[in-house]
């Protein structure tokens, strides 16, 4: 017998108890889905709570997110970013104005060329205010998984209609755009609790999260 | 003839000699582990701190109530139908371009994982924390095949490093503190790759970052990396692994080939299920409102992350839980390691005490269903807690450890007696017979005053004879008073009266 058949036979004869078929009569979850959370002011939230984490947050207008984007990298001491394929060209621009290298990523940089280059500067898909969460989806402003893992520092735009409440309303909005994107949810810089349990910034991930917040 | 030390021929450090199930008795571990003030007062320091941030940030959540009872029934939901559920599951990684293998115990999983890892002819893997991977001693299975397996998580690294077993199931070094794991790193990391610097400080942002530069490389060339999942959703065949250093998104990014061990009991129904316990788990875990990274990844994307996807679901006794009602709400558990943390006892002794992967309050009581009661330490589990019910209070899946405990209990006692009669069903009876009627009890007081007597003992009623002697032998009994309330009150009041 497979070790496929034989698990499922073990869980049948475990189950015997159970004799409604249907697991949505059988036992009712008494909860409502994608409820957001109340609070005074959403992009407030998100702004305060993900600079709780020690990431760096700026709020701007719009028009003023490429000399923003261009401050922050210089203040950051970033010499060379990458860019995904996808990205807003007028932020890009900046980044070149700034007298940073712009690496893109066509054909895909190897592992060790990722490591060698600072920055990376990427749009995002959702904020989540309660929890200061940033996610990506990995779209084409955004690039793969690894651009925004490998450098050591990750310059994020997040734009105000991104922002939502909380994760129920999160988790909705990337349910219905989701299909089979991977998902990467970003609260603050890198970090470990794991000596003596208190937490400290920078480990593996990006250690430099710089966030701008455009209204 | 030259004779080789074996530990010379290890590709990664060796754990300690001897296995967890042949430890003894919890009792006498515990014994021992108490005379370790170093290991207290490092315990005390981190599991009182991570207390007060789940307190503080669980307060700001208006309904946790509602969330936990929310868990509570989704996973209830999904254990009562779990075939059903595990077929969709297996479906939807199938359809996402990943490949799904069956195991139904330890050796079978670690066989399957050595067979993808030869396949690729990769002589080393970097790993994801994972305790399913703990629970079936897949490294080891590895070294003895020559492939070296890389812990990445940093708590493991000091473990791996340090000869040592985990102790916690989130933070498996909690046992040791900043100074000894300084020690570690210089001692060890040199041998097995890029050396912790000269200038290294016992400050946990400069070990954070000798970390840092000792497993770059690593993350760099590995070709295989293997994790865990803390989620696999049926309906999209989506896996989630919740994480704060960014090692784990290094391993399910890097390589070319992931493969992933999960229990069988890790699936939830649908992707919108995540908004419950994504809320639930961080805060119960480490005490904050998210972790620093969580990745979702559904089978495989082209021209992102690894292109050759393996899914292991793993039995392994999970389905001899699942088979008692009275022991499958243990299968909800999330290990968000809260129990420990609140746990009276776990914070004296430790996690190796219990002699399990699985320590504390969920330990005592996952780890005597998954293995069976036959060793001397998993008979000893179920008591190896106060009863205090702290850990049903903080449990994010509202798992009734203190009523299983009990439940366990009985189970341990029924097989030492072996169908003998009991003791304890005779005195109940006597009792029984002794509070039926007024004239009995008058009788038993008398009868226990002349023993007292007799005995010569004043003011307490110490070890008494056998078959009383086991359970005296660690209580006192005040003395039974010279005149009984009843005698008293016929000496002193009116005929009316009474």
């Amino acid at each position: 017998m497979s070790a496929r058949a034989e698990v499922l036979g073990r869980i049948g004869r475990a189950l015997a108890d159970v004799t409604t078929v249907d697991p949505v009569a059988d036992v009712p979850v008494g909860w409502q889905y994608g409820r957001p959370t109340p609070m005074p002011d959403v992009l407030t939230q998100f702004a305060e709570r993900t600079a709780d984490y020690k990431a760096t947050v700026r709020r701007v207008p719009a028009a003023d997110v490429p000399a923003t984007i261009a401050e922050l990298l210089t203040g950051a001491g970033v010499s060379s970013v990458v860019v995904p394929s996808g990205l807003e060209a007028a932020w890009r621009a900046a980044v070149e104005g700034a007298g940073v290298v712009v690496h893109g990523d066509e054909p895909p940089l190897s592992h060790e060329e990722l490591n060698r280059i600072d920055g990376v500067v990427t749009a995002a898909a959702v904020g989540v205010a309660e929890t200061g969460t940033i996610v990506l989806d990995h779209g084409p402003d955004q690039g793969r998984r690894a651009l925004t893992l490998v450098p050591d520092t990750h310059l994020v735009v997040v734009t105000a209609s991104q922002v939502v409440s909380d994760v129920p309303e999160a988790v909705v909005r990337l349910g219905v755009a989701g299909g089979s994107n991977p998902l990467t949810w970003i609260s603050g810089p890198s970090a470990t609790s794991d000596i003596e349990l208190s937490r400290v910034e920078g480990v593996h991930g990006p250690r430099t999260l710089l966030v701008v917040l455009a209204e | 003839m030259t004779v080789t030390d074996p530990a010379a021929r290890r590709l990664t450090p060796a754990p300690p000699s001897g296995t967890l199930i042949g430890m003894p008795a919890f009792p006498a571990n515990a014994r021992a582990q108490l005379d370790n003030p170093q290991l207290r007062s490092n315990l005390r320091k981190a599991t009182g701190t991570i207390r007060a941030k789940r307190t503080a940030h669980v307060a700001e959540v208006a309904e946790w109530e509602d969330l936990r009872l929310a868990a509570e029934a989704i996973k209830n939901r999904t254990l009562r139908h779990l075939d059903t559920y595990l077929m969709q599951l297996e479906e939807s990684l199938q359809r996402a371009g990943a490949t799904v293998h069956w195991a139904r115990d330890a050796e079978e999983a670690n066989r399957i994982v050595v067979g993808l890892v030869r396949a690729k002819g990769a002589d080393e893997v970097v790993k994801v924390k994972s305790m399913a991977t703990q629970e079936i001693e897949l490294n080891e299975a590895l070294e003895e095949a020559g492939i070296a397996a890389w812990e990445t998580d940093l708590a493991e690294l000091i473990v791996q490093l340090g000869h040592d077993r985990p102790s916690h199931i989130l933070v498996p070094a909690i046992h040791r503190n900043r100074s000894e794991v300084k020690e570690i790193f210089e001692r060890e990391m040199h041998q097995y790759g890029t050396p912790a610097p000269d200038t290294l400080t016992d400050e946990p942002a400069d070990l954070a970052g000798a970390a840092r530069r000792h497993l770059r490389e690593k993350f760099l060339r590995a070709k295989v990396a293997v994790s865990g999942a803390n989620f696999a959703i049926a309906e999209t065949g989506t896996l989630v692994v919740v994480e704060s250093e960014g090692n784990g998104r290094m391993c399910l990014t890097l390589p070319e080939t992931l493969i992933s061990v999960v229990g069988i009991e890790k699936t939830l129904p649908t992707f919108a299920d995540l908004e419950v316990f994504l809320r639930l788990l961080p805060r119960s875990s480490t005490g904050e409102r998210m972790n620093p990274y969580t990745s979702m990844w559904t089978g495989v994307t082209p021209g992102d992350g690894p292109q050759d996807v393996h899914v292991v679901l793993v039995d392994n006794g999970r389905t001899k839980v699942l088979a008692d009602p009275e022991g499958r709400p243990a299968l909800r558990c999330i290990r968000c390691s809260a129990c420990l943390n609140i746990c009276p006892v776990y914070e004296r002794v430790g996690g190796h005490a219990y002699g399990s992967v699985y320590p504390g309050p969920i330990g005592a009581v996952l780890t005597p269903q998954l293995r069976g009661i036959g060793s001397d330490i998993d008979k000893s589990l179920p008591y190896a807690s106060t009863l205090c019910g702290a850990c049903f209070e903080v449990c994010p899946v509202r798992i009734p450890i203190p009523d299983m405990l009990v439940h366990l209990r009985h189970k341990v006692a029924d097989k030492k007696r072996r169908g003998r009669p009991r003791l304890e069903p005779t005195v109940m009876a006597a009792g029984s017979w002794a509070f039926s009627d007024h004239t009995h009890l008058e009788k038993v007081e008398g009868l226990a005053r002349i023993a007292a007597t007799v005995m010569g003992r004043t003011t307490h009623l110490g070890p008494l004879p056998w078959p009383a002697a086991p359970w005296t032998n660690a209580r006192d009994l005040p003395m039974p008073p010279r005149e009984s309330f009843r005698a008293w009150w016929k000496k002193n009041r009116s005929e009316e009266e009474q």
